[in-house]
């Protein structure tokens, strides 16, 4: 290819694309407030170098034969200790390279519009250097070459995500919504831990080339174990049932964090694992299905959740939760699934940031209000976010010809062929996806105004539009432009290549009924929000209502079984230490001090005293000698 | 004739003891420590002489070394006790109690 021949690509320089952003977060939080006139826009630059330089490289990569598509670059040896031998090192190869063009590109959007949405907040300088700590963070965990190094990033981009949505620190629900999200993904990373200690007493190494090459002399009770172990790892990080509670919270953060964060980037890492981890799954068919009900449980309980939420914010939340369910089906089918898990992520993370930031410029528009039922009627006012935002509803209910018609629909195909009884409840999430999204858009942009009072919409600066534009356009032509080829791009890395190799849908029964079904949903959710829109929540709804207004009661379950009994753990070690411990201790204390207060009373102060003390210890110190002697 | 020299020093120790014990004047209790001191050397020597060995000399020799040293410290006390509480009583010297 001419592209390649001219360029100079240098696969060493690939640290580059990591430490571009984590340098200049590094120079925003240490410099101080020097930087906070110009820091924002030093920000941006940081993920568009990143995404300039990781352009390079997949035309490079492009270029090159199918085999030699792998480039594997050592850093350093990180730990040497005895026979253990952990090397630090990079991995670009398809499927890396292809989530460095999405977190760098949407990256580079999501700072671009950030420009604009955080321009009036005091700790702006901080928001971006998080955000670049983000990025930098997110790269490393899908360019490290073993699940070690993977780890670091892995905690770093829950670190950037505890950061971020506690950004508004000053609120008590921020500051909780950051610590749950820390604290659930600390069972999942502790499930990755496990794995990766396993890993390395079995292979005595992490390496995923290692791993895969090792994968088949493991035997099956070690594969499954290994397996659930990711498998959990990855239901933290992608708040998959049943660590699925953070992220609904997780919406407490600034919206960009929303759409870059928890949508379209760090929650879609857990996929990312599973289909790295193919060889280990493949091994064991109890953790694949394993992933794959996991996947279908999520899918509903999100769609679910989407259904029943007045929070504009929390239904995409809902629906990122749902869209993810239905990557991991497909990543728990196997090998025929992992291209279109992975081309499923690539178009959500298109489309859901576009709705995510078209949210933003919904609540810009009116005050930060995030019910959906004070809006209404903004597409009048608001005419680029709603065709953006249209473009990004079109795509998730899978319309034809939009991004997330051919990704989804490849796995909604691909789950009938894998297990039946799946596929049915996916085509059944299509049909609830298709009717929350349309409740959404005509509680949104359609009917009466429900504005408050002194809210005048008004469309946003070019700054967070033309972010919207582009995402849009990814939105409409992300499934065409990726479906000929991805499955054959993917094939290096263990996914089978489908039979579906042309920009073309291929026309199938499934398609077919899928097809009927999202239209039942969106005439559905037309039919019963195009009335009026009561202005304050109904309280007397269907008992499925009031369980997806509580989420499904995730939190209560977590409360019974988790909160609850470690907080009567606590209370009991605290009353073990107030009743049993301090008085013991004290009384000890007290006891020496009054054996000290009558002790003291020898202390006469006369020497002739401590003469006469000496003397009868010494009398008493011969007659033992003496005695000894004797017996 | 060992026997003798042992007597000795036990007398002279046991006087050096009971007038540690009794008397009040500093420098008398400080010379019946020294007395008591003399009373071991004494017999070290003697013993050392009985068995015709030289370690019990070398011992005394140590004491000797010992005292001096201890008799300028003690000295320096008792001189500055004097000078400051202007009394030689041991009895007077009872401030250092618990």
């Amino acid at each position: 290819m001419m592209v390649s021949s001219l360029m100079v690509t240098d696969f060493s320089l690939v640290w580059m694309l990591i430490a571009i952003p984590a340098v200049m977060a590094g120079l925003l939080l240490s410099l101080g407030k020097v930087t906070n006139s110009f820091g924002h826009f030093l920000a941006t630059l940081a993920p568009l170098a990143s995404f300039t330089l990781a352009v390079m490289y997949f035309l490079d990569l492009w270029g090159k034969p199918v085999g030699e598509r792998t480039v594997d670059i050592p850093l350093y040896t990180w730990i040497s200790s005895g026979s253990w031998q952990i090397e630090a090192g990079l991995l670009i190869d398809p499927l890396s390279i292809l989530f460095v063009l999405l977190i760098t590109g949407v990256g580079s959007l999501i700072h671009i519009y950030s420009l604009g949405y955080m321009a009036h907040d005091p700790h702006r300088r901080r928001f971006f250097a998080y955000l670049n700590l983000f990025i930098a963070a997110m790269l490393l965990l899908v360019l490290a070459n073993n699940y070690l190094v993977l780890f670091v990033g892995w905690e770093g981009v829950g670190l950037a995500s505890y950061l971020l949505i506690s950004f508004w620190q000053e609120k008590p629900s921020a500051a909780a919504a950051g610590k749950k999200a820390f604290i659930v993904n600390r069972v999942g990373d502790m499930g990755l831990l496990i794995a990766a200690f396993t890993m390395l007493a079995m292979f005595s190494s992490t390496s995923f080339v290692d791993v895969s090459a090792g994968a088949d002399m493991l035997s099956p009770g070690w594969a499954t174990f290994i397996g659930i172990m990711l498998l959990v790892g990855a239901c933290g990080k992608s708040a998959q049932v049943p660590l699925q509670s953070w992220l609904l919270d997780a919406m407490e953060g600034p919206t960009p964090v929303s759409a870059l964060i928890h949508a379209a980037t760090m929650v879609t890492a857990g996929v990312y694992l599973v289909v790295r981890s193919g060889a280990i799954f493949e091994q064991s068919p109890i953790a694949q299905l394993a992933v794959a009900i996991v996947g279908t449980v999520t899918l509903l309980v999100g769609a679910w959740i989407g259904c029943s939420k007045d929070d504009i914010k929390k239904v995409l939340a809902g629906s990122t939760m749902s869209q993810i369910g239905y990557m991991m089906l497909a990543a728990g089918i196997g090998p025929a699934g992992y291209a279109f898990a992975i081309f499923h992520l690539l178009t959500h993370g298109f489309f859901k940031a576009n709705m995510f930031l078209g949210a933003g410029s919904v609540m810009h528009a009116t005050n930060d209000d995030v019910d959906m039922r004070h809006y209404g009627a903004l597409r009048q006012v608001l005419p680029i976010t709603f065709v953006t935002f249209a473009m990004g509803y079109l795509a998730i209910i899978g319309f034809p010809m939009f991004a997330g018609f051919y990704s989804k629909d490849h796995i909604i195909e691909a789950a009938f062929h894998g297990q039946p009884i799946l596929g049915v409840l996916a085509l059944i999430g299509a049909g609830v996806t298709a009717f929350y999204m349309t409740r959404l858009m005509m509680m949104t942009f359609f009917g009466q105004s429900r504005w408050r009072q002194g809210v005048h919409p008004h469309e946003s600066p070019a700054v967070m539009w033309i972010p919207l534009v582009f995402l849009a356009i990814g939105s409409l032509i992300g499934g065409m432009a990726l479906n000929s080829w991805i499955g054959s791009w993917l094939a290096p890395i263990g996914a089978e290549v489908g039979e579906h190799t042309s920009w073309l849908p291929a026309i199938t029964p499934i398609g077919l009924i899928t097809m009927a079904v999202v239209g039942c949903g969106v005439a559905l959710g037309w039919l019963l929000f195009k009335k009026d829109i009561p202005d304050t929540a109904p309280q007397k709804v269907s008992i499925f209502t009031t369980i997806g207004r509580n989420d499904l009661f995730g939190d209560v379950v977590n409360d019974y079984a988790v909160v609850k009994p470690a907080e009567l753990l606590s209370r009991a070690v605290a009353t073990t230490d107030e009743k049993g411990i301090t008085p013991g201790i004290e009384g000890f204390g007290r006891f020496v001090e009054t054996l000290g207060t009558k002790l003291r009373v020898i202390q006469n102060g006369y020497v002739r005293t401590y003469g006469l003390t000496m003397v009868i210890g010494i009398v008493f110190l011969g007659l033992f000698l003496l005695l000894s002697r004797l017996v | 004739m060992t026997s003798l020299y042992a007597v000795l020093a036990v007398i002279l120790f046991t006087i050096g003891l009971i007038g540690f014990l009794i008397r009040r004047n500093a420098l008398v209790v400080f010379m019946c420590v020294e007395l008591m001191l003399n009373a071991c050397n004494l017999l070290f020597v003697a013993f050392s002489s009985h068995h015709g060995v030289l370690d019990g000399q070398m011992a005394a020799f140590f004491v000797m070394v010992v005292a001096a040293a201890e008799v300028v410290i003690g000295l320096s006390i008792i001189v500055m006790i004097t000078r400051t509480r202007r009394s030689t009583s041991v009895d007077a010297e009872n401030v250092l109690k618990g």
